[in-house]
């Protein structure tokens, strides 16, 4: 089968990088297994407990990236009660034992203690980039290790999670020899830092390309900082407020004039708005805009801003743009291709996004494909045209604020705009519902949704066969999220042999028993089927009639997990 | 499109308020005084629909920093005859009517209908709340007094816009 020695393979394999090519490549023989494993450096992992350490490092020597994703999506909405588990601590052990030369770690949803970071800025000495998404347990001492120990660190990214700050100098920890920093982020930290350690940090940066500060750097040290790094491509502004007519104000507008490398900016997590005329200058070269934390700033000048923002390819914004602002948007943003639109508390009804925003973007942005877009009240009409203008959708996720609303001009469900969606983009990945929704829009789903890898369900369907519909149809199918649906022990268990296709099974709310979990968890002992009762105590018996509140099962190679905590029962 | 499930239950009939409680806003228990505020009434239906855990699916990251305040704007306010002032957090409230209401609880109703409330803004000045909208209100306000109507006679107080509502008109 080999016409090569392995090294001409080995070398031909650098040049195969995603982990689905990599994975397929590792199918087609056995040595080809053997050489793809012994040259992979980056390994994701969706789901932690989908197999050990142990095995991931004796399959892979050679080691240096890793993914790890720990909690499920929905405990990003509070339907996870804490303690449920993804603790990173054991797989840092693991690799510190195995000698792994780790240099980059990735994590999201997952429980990071203050002794994982210790050990991790210890034990590996080429280690030089941290990302920590949406984790939480660390506090600022776990990042005063990680900037003290790791020598040739160049990312810290810290990208929104709690974090609890213990008022020691975190940033002084970076010792003057540390000069490799590319990116730094740490708008999620709540607490003070010291500016001045701030700015000799960056100064002593040559390469630093990403600083995204918190709210605790006011505009004056902003101005400063971006003298000393006009080579920023991203920034994420702290606080911004400052009174326009002051001297402070004026160098900020002069500085911004050096700063043409910036493509991408976000934060303003506090703004005075008229201040943000400084930022026109490089508008014009942006190609990612967040402001979906910046709550300060009124939908007027979230428009006037816009205006400048030809070359945008990603926008996240807060509704208070309004449908009048996503007008301006199309208008300006031809090369639109992400747009996530959030809901802001404080808002009228008459400033707030409804499908006319949707429909207007629709129109003037041919090239979108990711959307997240929360609004009032979404019709059919508007989503069959969105289908037409946009048939590139990759991600499509609606979240309509009243759950069940109908079409408000038909009083219909929603199945057939979502219908048209599924059918005119062959290529959507991700699908996440909302309105109205009968057992229709799961026989579309199913029908045309071949490419459909994760799908969000809530408050929707009527019958055991809207899951059933999903379950046959979407054969790429990895992630079903299912909340507050009538679907029960039949949709459950009609094709069990499908889990095994899938990353992982989310129902809540439902009409699931005990008894069908228990029936799955036996004839699948591939599955973890994880049960949440957290009205039961540890001893109390579950009777098979009894309806599930939580379960969330998941392929794994790694058995029965130890570190479940009392109210997760393993079936 | 209503089934019905095996105890009876319709299986799609959602509660969107909190279990078993009855989901009237503070809005319809208020005293009249500060009743007819039309830019609060309409925030009814949103005030249920909030009640829903994980809905809208805002991550828990997202919903505890997306507040338009970061600073809190707490305010000074006194009533006549009280022999103590209190704090009131501006920021926390979304109209006048909110504010009413939150007075109200903290003074209780001490003749509440017999009050006037003015605020002294950045210049010093005294001014009837209400006239303004209320973000600027609430940017140039630095401390709030209750005073008595008996205080206040002869001086035209015919409630504009927003205020309707918010000062009984004898």
């Amino acid at each position: 089968m080999n016409y090569f020695p392995d090294e001409v393979i080995e070398h031909i394999f650098e040049y195969v990088v995603s982990h689905r090519d990599r994975n397929a490549l590792s199918l087609v023989c056995k040595s080809w297994y053997r050489i793809e494993r012994c040259t992979r450096e980056k390994v994701f992992i969706g789901n932690c407990y989908s197999i050990t350490p142990e095995r991931l490092i004796q399959r892979f020597p050679a080691l240096k990236s890793l993914t790890l994703k720990g909690k499920p999506h929905f405990a990003d909405f509070s339907l996870v009660p804490h303690g449920w588990g993804g603790f990173v601590y054991p797989w840092i052990e693991a690799l510190a034992k195995g000698k792994v030369g780790l240099e980059e770690l990735r994590l999201k949803r997952m429980v990071v203690s203050d002794d994982s970071l210790e050990l991790l800025s210890r034990a590996f000495p080429n280690f030089r980039s941290l990302v920590l998404v949406s984790c939480e347990e660390f506090t600022t001492d776990g990042l005063a290790a990680i900037a003290a120990n790791c020598k040739s660190l160049r990312e810290l990214d810290l990208q929104e999670n709690e974090v609890d700050d213990h008022k020691g100098q975190w940033l002084s920890c970076f010792p003057d020899s540390c000069t490799s920093l590319v990116s730094l982020n740490f708008a999620c930290l709540k607490g003070e830092i010291n500016v001045g350690v701030l700015e000799r940090l960056v100064a002593r940066s040559p390469n630093l390309k990403s600083l995204r500060l918190n709210r605790s750097v006011p505009l004056d040290a902003l101005q400063r900082i971006l003298t000393r790094a006009p080579q920023l491509v991203d920034l994420g502004v702290g606080s911004y407020v400052q009174d326009p007519a002051t001297e402070t104000f004026v160098k900020l507008m002069n500085t911004m004039h050096k700063c043409k490398s910036i493509t991408s900016l976000s934060g303003f997590l506090e703004v005075t708005p008229r201040c943000l005329t400084a930022m026109y200058v490089i508008c014009p070269n942006l190609t990612s805009l967040n402001l979906s934390y910046a709550a300060g700033i009124p939908g007027s000048d979230l428009i006037k801003l816009i205006r400048h923002c030809k070359k945008l390819q990603r926008l996240w914004i807060m509704d208070s743009i309004g449908d009048k602002g996503l007008g301006v948007v199309a208008n300006t943003c031809k090369e639109l291709q992400e747009l996530r639109v959030f809901p802001s508390d404080n808002i009228g009804h008459h400033a707030a996004v409804t499908e006319k925003g949707l429909v207007a973007i629709s129109m003037g942005c041919p090239k979108l494909h990711s959307l997240l877009y929360f609004c009032h009240q979404m019709t059919n009409a508007a989503l069959i045209t969105v289908a037409k203008n946009c048939p590139n959708f990759i991600r499509f996720r609606l979240a309509i604020l009243d759950a069940t609303k109908p079409d408000p001009d038909t009083n219909q469900p929603l199945d057939e705009g979502f219908g048209a969606i599924v059918q005119s983009c062959r290529r959507l990945r991700r699908l996440s519902l909302s309105g109205q929704l009968t057992d229709k829009v799961f026989l579309y789903i199913g029908m045309y949704a071949e490419q459909l890898e994760m799908l969000s369900i809530a408050f929707a369907g009527e019958s055991d066969k809207g899951m059933l519909y999903v379950l046959n149809g979407c054969k790429k199918l990895r992630k079903l999220e299912i909340r507050d649906c009538p679907f029960g022990d039949t949709a459950l268990l009609t094709d069990i042999g499908k889990y095994e296709t899938m990353r992982s099974l989310w129902m809540s709310s439902c009409e699931v028993t005990v008894g069908a979990c228990k029936v799955l968890a036996k004839k699948m002992p591939r599955l973890n089927v994880e049960i949440f009762n957290e009205n039961e105590t540890a001893d109390c018996e579950l009777e098979d009639e009894q309806k599930v509140e939580k379960m969330y099962l998941y392929r794994t190679l790694a058995g029965k997990r130890k570190d479940a905590p009392e109210y997760v029962w393993t079936l | 499109m209503e089934k019905e499930g095996p105890d009876g239950l319709e299986i799609t009939e959602l509660r969107l308020g909190l279990p078993g409680g009855d989901s009237s806003s503070p809005e319809k228990k208020k005293k009249r005084v500060f009743s007819e505020m039309d830019e609060e009434n309409s925030s009814t239906d949103d005030d249920r629909k909030t009640e829903v855990v994980g809905w809208p699916p805002v991550c828990s990251y997202r919903k505890k920093n997306s507040n338009s305040r970061s600073s809190k704007m707490y305010v000074k306010v006194s009533m006549d005859g009280a022999p103590f002032l209190r704090k009131i957090d501006l920021a926390m409230h979304k109209g006048y009517s909110q504010l009413a209401f939150a007075l109200e609880k903290l003074f209780g109703c001490h003749g509440i209908t017999e009050q006037v409330p003015i605020y002294e803004d950045k210049d010093g000045d005294w001014m009837l709340v209400g006239d303004v909208p209320w973000q600027m209100f609430i940017e140039s306000c630095k401390r709030l007094r209750i005073m008595k109507r008996s205080d206040a006679k002869g001086f035209g107080l015919q409630p504009k816009g927003s205020l309707k509502g918010f000062i009984e008109t004898s």
